[in-house]
């Protein structure tokens, strides 16, 4: 990568052959700062995020993502976020090499941006959709060495009024998901709570509490999705992706929500624990 | 064999010009002008579609007048000139001052080594924290830099529409006196509607991007008072 290099206003003329138009990331290649795909390095000396959920409530999806980042066994982060707005209208949640897929996010925002301000629109859901899977399929060779990066990607369709989220592969194949989706290593189980737990008529509520019960489910079976950190206060990143945008969810609004899950757990498995542990003594 | 005619330097310089300013007559006027609430732009444009005003980057906006194809092309470069800066440095690294240089660099070239000059002027504007940082710089055809404080006019009447301008507008002013101080002077003794008016804001405060269309509704509100 040509680090630093200027590129001056009267080198983005292009003649109408070489045009890249709206595509920001052909923009970049034409300019020489697209980044060289790291193919020799074993994936797993990086530092791999992992779980990432998308539930599609009544009025639009929510997102969340837990703060761990992992290089093999060693915790290499606490508070990484996995959750971004790629738009005002969607986001995208990154599971895998931690490096490679905070450029694509970067990457991706920029697209959707620049896209928007050449054209005067934005790009429509579906061509977001699309243009992911093109980012993700480029990454193939990376991913082949152990570094693969896989997106959900989810959003308000502004022009059909509901929300909607796809899945990825890492060779860019895309899957619509109707009710939920989730990616990485703690996927398996997170997937599991919020399929048990959804219902086609959820809450902005209800869904923001069972992807927080569901990344709570995760890190209590995988070592590499973190739980929630009431010490460091670390929470989870959670959106909400409603007509009116992508919104965050407050710390403390997801602080007071683990309060109260905490509370519901141990009231029903407090008693169990008691009778194991009167159990073991007799 | 033929041989050119000698033409002297200054008089070549001088049939460019003309050129260029008679191209810019032709189109209609523009105002921009730093208020309390942000810098209001605002121009004579009875296209819905295309457009005269546009935004660059988080906090710089682009006008243009003129030829539409050649400030459209201007601007279009100027967004990839920051967004392309903003991917490889960072967002604040993105300013409309080396922006404007950059544009005053490739009019002065085409100025002088075209087949014709382009015929537009420009306007690029930031906004800052306060209005004595808002930044306006205008950009005339033959690469001409004019950096302006309050407001700026650009196109064919632009001394007409500037006697009006210096007399509507006022430091401090809100978005709303702005724009009806800017509507005032490009309408002079005629009346203009929303219908017939392009018109955005460079919001003072606010989320990462600022730069926002007003639409029709909002304009007629506001030239209601």
């Amino acid at each position: 990568m040509a680090a630093g290099k200027v590129h001056a206003v009267n080198q983005s003329h292009f003649p109408p052959e070489d045009d890249p138009g709206p595509d920001f990331a052909a923009l970049v290649r034409q300019a020489g700062l697209w980044p060289d795909t790291p193919t020799s390095l074993s994936g797993a000396e990086v530092p791999h995020g992992t779980t990432c959920v998308a539930v599609r409530h009544s009025d639009g999806v929510v997102m969340a993502g837990d703060r761990r980042a992992t290089s093999g066994n060693f915790i290499s982060h606490r508070s990484i976020e996995k959750v971004f707005p790629a738009d005002q209208h969607s986001g995208v949640a990154i599971a895998g090499a931690a490096g490679p897929a905070l450029e694509l996010v970067r990457l991706f925002q920029l697209q959707l941006e620049h896209y928007e301000k050449v054209e005067g629109s934005p790009v429509s859901l579906e061509g977001k959709a699309n243009q992911l899977s093109q980012m993700v399929r480029s990454h193939l060779p990376a991913a082949m060495s152990g570094m693969a990066v896989v997106p959900l990607f989810a959003g308000f369709d502004t022009a059909r009024g509901l929300g909607r989220l796809f899945q990825y592969d890492i060779t860019g194949g895309r899957y619509e998901e109707h009710d939920y989706a989730s990616a990485g290593s703690g996927s398996l189980h997170a997937g599991t709570v919020i399929k048990l737990g959804w219902s086609p008529d959820l809450s902005v509520d209800e869904a923001i509490d069972l992807t927080l019960r569901s990344l709570l489910e995760a890190a209590d079976e995988d070592s590499a999705t973190g739980g929630p950190d009431m010490l460091r206060r670390i929470f989870p990143v959670v959106a909400n992706i409603g007509e009116a945008g992508f919104e965050r969810v407050a710390d403390d609004d997801l602080e007071q929500r683990f309060v109260a899950l905490f509370e519901q757990l141990a009231a029903t498995r407090g008693a169990e624990r008691d009778n194991f542990v009167e159990g073991t003594n007799s | 064999m033929t041989m050119p005619f000698y033409v002297a330097p200054e008089q070549m310089m001088k049939d460019r010009a003309d050129y260029a300013r008679k191209g810019i007559a032709r189109g209609r006027s523009l105002v921009a002008c730093t208020t309390a609430d942000g810098i209001v732009l605002c121009a004579e444009n009875p296209s819905r579609l295309l457009r005269k005003i546009s935004e660059i980057y988080d906090r710089i906006a682009f006008a243009g007048v003129g030829k539409y194809n050649e400030f459209d092309q201007l601007r279009i470069a100027g967004i990839r000139h920051a967004d392309l800066k903003g991917y490889s440095f960072s967002r604040e690294d993105v300013e409309a001052r080396s922006l404007a240089n950059n544009y005053a660099q490739i009019l002065g070239n085409v100025f002088t080594h075209e087949m014709k000059p382009m015929e537009v002027e420009i306007l690029v504007t930031e906004i800052g924290a306060d209005p004595s940082g808002d930044q306006l710089f205008h950009i005339l055809y033959d690469g001409t830099l004019v950096d302006e404080t309050g407001f700026s006019v650009l196109g064919g009447d632009a001394e007409v529409v500037g006697e009006r301008m210096r007399e509507a507008w006022s430091e401090g002013c809100t978005a709303q006196e702005g724009v009806v101080a800017a509507v005032g002077a490009l309408a002079g003794e005629n009346s203009l509607d929303a219908g017939d008016l392009e018109v955005a804001l460079l919001e003072r405060t606010g989320p990462r991007r600022r730069f926002r269309r007003l639409s029709d509704d909002t304009v007629t509100e506001f030239l209601a008072g």
